[in-house]
Parts: C-alpha cells; structure tokens; sequence
C-alpha cells in the first residue's frame, strides 16, 4: 500500500524499480455502441412497418327476391362512375336522365373528397363530435361505435354507388373506398356500369 | 486574496445503463421480428388510412397485374391437409418430401396437374415456373380456387371446433396489384361469395390523409 502511494504521488520517486507497464482496462466502447444503436433502429423500423394494413369491406349478398332490392332517396344518392383515366372520376345526383348532365372530378383531396365532405357534412360533423365525446372519455368505445352506426346509416345519409367498367383499375376503386372512409360514408355499393351510364360519359367526352 | 476553484466535473458519463438497455432492445426485436419470406409474385398494393393490421390467421389470395391468382394459408396444420384433400380430389400423388415442402412454402399460383413438377423443381426453376404460370384457374370451367378455398374453410372450421376456439377462424385477404383491373378482382370476389365469403379483407399500404 505504502508502495503504491508514493508511485502515484511522483512517479519520478529515487529509487526506479522496473516494473510490468500495467495496460488500462478500459476497453473504447464507441464502436459496439454505435452498431447496437444502428441494429436498434433497424429492427424497430422493420418490426412497425413491416405487417401490411388492411381496409375491410362487405359485399352485398345477390338479393333471391327482386322485391327486396333496396331503392334509394333520389336526394340522398350520389353515383360514382370510375374508368380507366386515372385523374378522372364522373358523377351524378339522383337518378340518371336524358338530360342528366355528369360532372367530372379527381382523386386529390381537393376533388372528391371535397364534395363528398360538403354533400356529408351533417354526418361528419356529428361523428366528430362522437369523437371528440370518447376522447374526453364521456363515452364509451362500444357506444361510440354503436353510435357512429347509428349516424352513418340513417335516413338523410349519403348514399353512394360506386360503378365500375370492364377497364377500371384496382387501384382507383380502393382510392374512392378510402374517400368513402375519411368521410364517413357507410352506405356504400360497387355496381356494374350501365349502358346508359356509359353513353353518358362518351357523350361529354365528345 | 484567495481564488475560488470551480471544482471541475468529469467531462466523461457513464454510459453503461445507456448500453444495457440497447442491447436489451436489440435482443427483443431481434427475436420478435419474423422476417419476410420470399413470395411467388411481387404486388404493388394500392394505400389507404385503414390502421387495421392484417390478422394472423388469414386466407390469402393475391392478383397480380396480369389478374394471375395465386393462394397460401398461413397455418401449416391447414395447408397440409387443404393438399391432401386436393390432391385426392385432382388425383395428384405426391411423395412425403414434396409434402414438407408444400408446408414450408409460401403462396403459389400453379394448377394442381403442374403442383407435383413445381414442387420437385429447385428454387432458381421455381422462379421461372413463378413467371411462366398463368395462377391458379378460376374460370367456371375448371375452377380450383374455388377448391382450394371450400378446403381451407371446412379444414380450419373442422380445427377451430376440435381446439374449442372459435373466435380465431380463418380470415380471408386479397391483395391486389394497383395496375390489376378490379373486374379481375371482382370474379375472384364473386368465386369467393359463391363459397358463402361476403367479407374481405384488402390489403394495403399505410398513407396520410
């Protein structure tokens, strides 16, 4: 003890014994560090993004009896006719006459979107206050949900159908589903396009 | 007058609970993590907001952008007997090997009468038979999938029943190419409704509003 003392006190004592070089034992970290952090990162990455989401949908059972067949409020009805255009959607109120004159609009949040938040605004805006309801814990999930049901498929709700062509790409019928979702439109339905409706996009296209 | 030291601090921390924890982290991802297996066909799904994740026990079927089909189920208990019920049904006969790798393989898209050669062949010809197939035919004339499906349901009910857990019953997913023409995906829906399925789960990419 009484060594070691000394040898730290000078280092440059009278008597130099020669004596083992003792080496430190404190190995640099850093590098092992750094390659934990950079696999921590990459696996947290990987984990959270790597399991695909999904959009659930029901299709409608093909009806036995013609009687049954549900007929949509003239006012309530919005019928949406996908081609193959990528930027174009063509729509309508109502029931398609001869005079019916379609309207055109895109997938940007600013087309579709926009006039379906603006024809479904009563719905949005109580399903939002539903939100905001369980947020603040008011309600409960289960209500909430039986809740927003209860909203989304009343009466004065927006209908919309959803028509497709033999050339309609995937892709455009899951964007518009996805619209149909942000704007709280549960009543909902993918059709055929008619005949009729087919002319009727040839003719503004002329 | 005498100065006032400023006792200096030891500019170096101690890193170590830093480091523990990170390796501690790095092992758990590490062993939670299920690496992505090799998949028959590549598919651009299209994006939606859904923040559903995709169940585990699923029936999947993915339409690539020509409207190939191809098929997998999940749960290897249900895959094994699904074969064996179609391969008496089509009269195929394989061997105990082609069996094994049938349970380890992901989604395929070969008819039953090349299901034999596909499962004999080596990794680098299966990716050439993954290219030349045309999927799994689904047309009314000769219509496997919709085999391939009624199987895989009556199997996982008939094990849903025997384990007594009936709330994890076989989910059905299609994942669909972007660039695949929804009326393909409509007669695969159709050939599904047709085996009483009405609800679908569709796979996607996570997008912001």
């Amino acid at each position: 003890m009484a060594e070691l003392s000394t040898d730290s006190g000078g280092g440059g004592g009278k008597h130099q014994k020669k004596r083992a070089k003792k080496s430190s034992t404190k190995v640099d970290m850093t590098p092992m560090v750094d390659l934990a952090f950079l696999l921590l990162t990459f696996f947290v990455l990987t984990a959270t993004f790597g399991k695909p989401k999904t959009m659930d949908i029901n299709m409608p059972l093909e009806p036995k009896d013609k009687k049954k067949i549900t007929k949509v409020e003239d006012q309530t009805a919005m019928t949406v006719l996908l081609t193959e255009k990528k930027d174009v959607i063509y729509y309508y109120f109502g029931v398609l006459k001869k005079d019916t004159k379609l309207d055109s609009t895109n997938y940007a949040p600013s087309g579709l979107r926009k006039i379906l938040l603006d024809k479904n605004k009563d719905v949005v805006a109580q399903v939002n206050q539903l939100k905001e309801k369980k947020t603040q814990k008011t309600i409960s999930d289960s209500t909430y949900k039986s809740e927003v049901m209860k909203v989304q498929s009343a009466k004065e709700a927006l209908y919309v159908i959803v028509k497709t062509n033999d050339k309609t790409k995937y892709k455009s019928v899951v964007d518009v589903l996805d619209e149909l979702n942000i704007c709280e439109v549960d009543k909902k339905v993918i059709m055929d396009m008619a005949t009729a409706e087919k002319l009727a996009i040839k003719k503004i296209n002329n | 007058m005498p100065k006032i030291k400023v006792p200096r601090s030891n500019p170096t921390l101690d890193m170590t609970p830093m480091v523990d924890l990170a390796f501690l982290l790095v092992t758990f991802f590490m062993l939670t993590a299920t690496f992505r297996t090799e998949e028959a066909v590549v598919v651009d799904t299209p994006s939606s907001i859904s923040e559903k994740l995709l169940p585990d026990n699923t029936m999947m079927v993915t339409i690539d952008t020509a409207g190939r089909v191809f098929y997998n189920i999940d749960d290897q208990k249900v895959r094994v007997k699904v074969l064996e019920n179609m391969t008496s049904k089509y009269g195929v006969k394989l061997s105990a090997e082609e069996i094994k790798e049938f349970e380890l393989m992901k989604d395929f898209g070969m008819p039953m009468a090349n299901l034999k050669q596909y499962l004999a062949a080596s990794k680098a010809e299966r990716a050439q038979m993954d290219k030349a197939t045309k999927g799994i035919p689904y047309d009314s004339l000769k219509n496997e999938l919709s085999d391939w499906i009624l199987y895989g349901r009556v199997i996982d009910a008939s094990i849903a029943v025997e384990n007594g857990d009936e709330a994890d019953r076989l989910k059905i997913a299609i994942k669909g190419d972007s660039e695949a023409n929804y009326a393909t995906v409509r007669k695969i829906m159709k050939v599904f409704q047709d085996r009483k399925v009405n609800s679908f789960s569709l796979v996607t990419n996570l997008e912001g509003k």
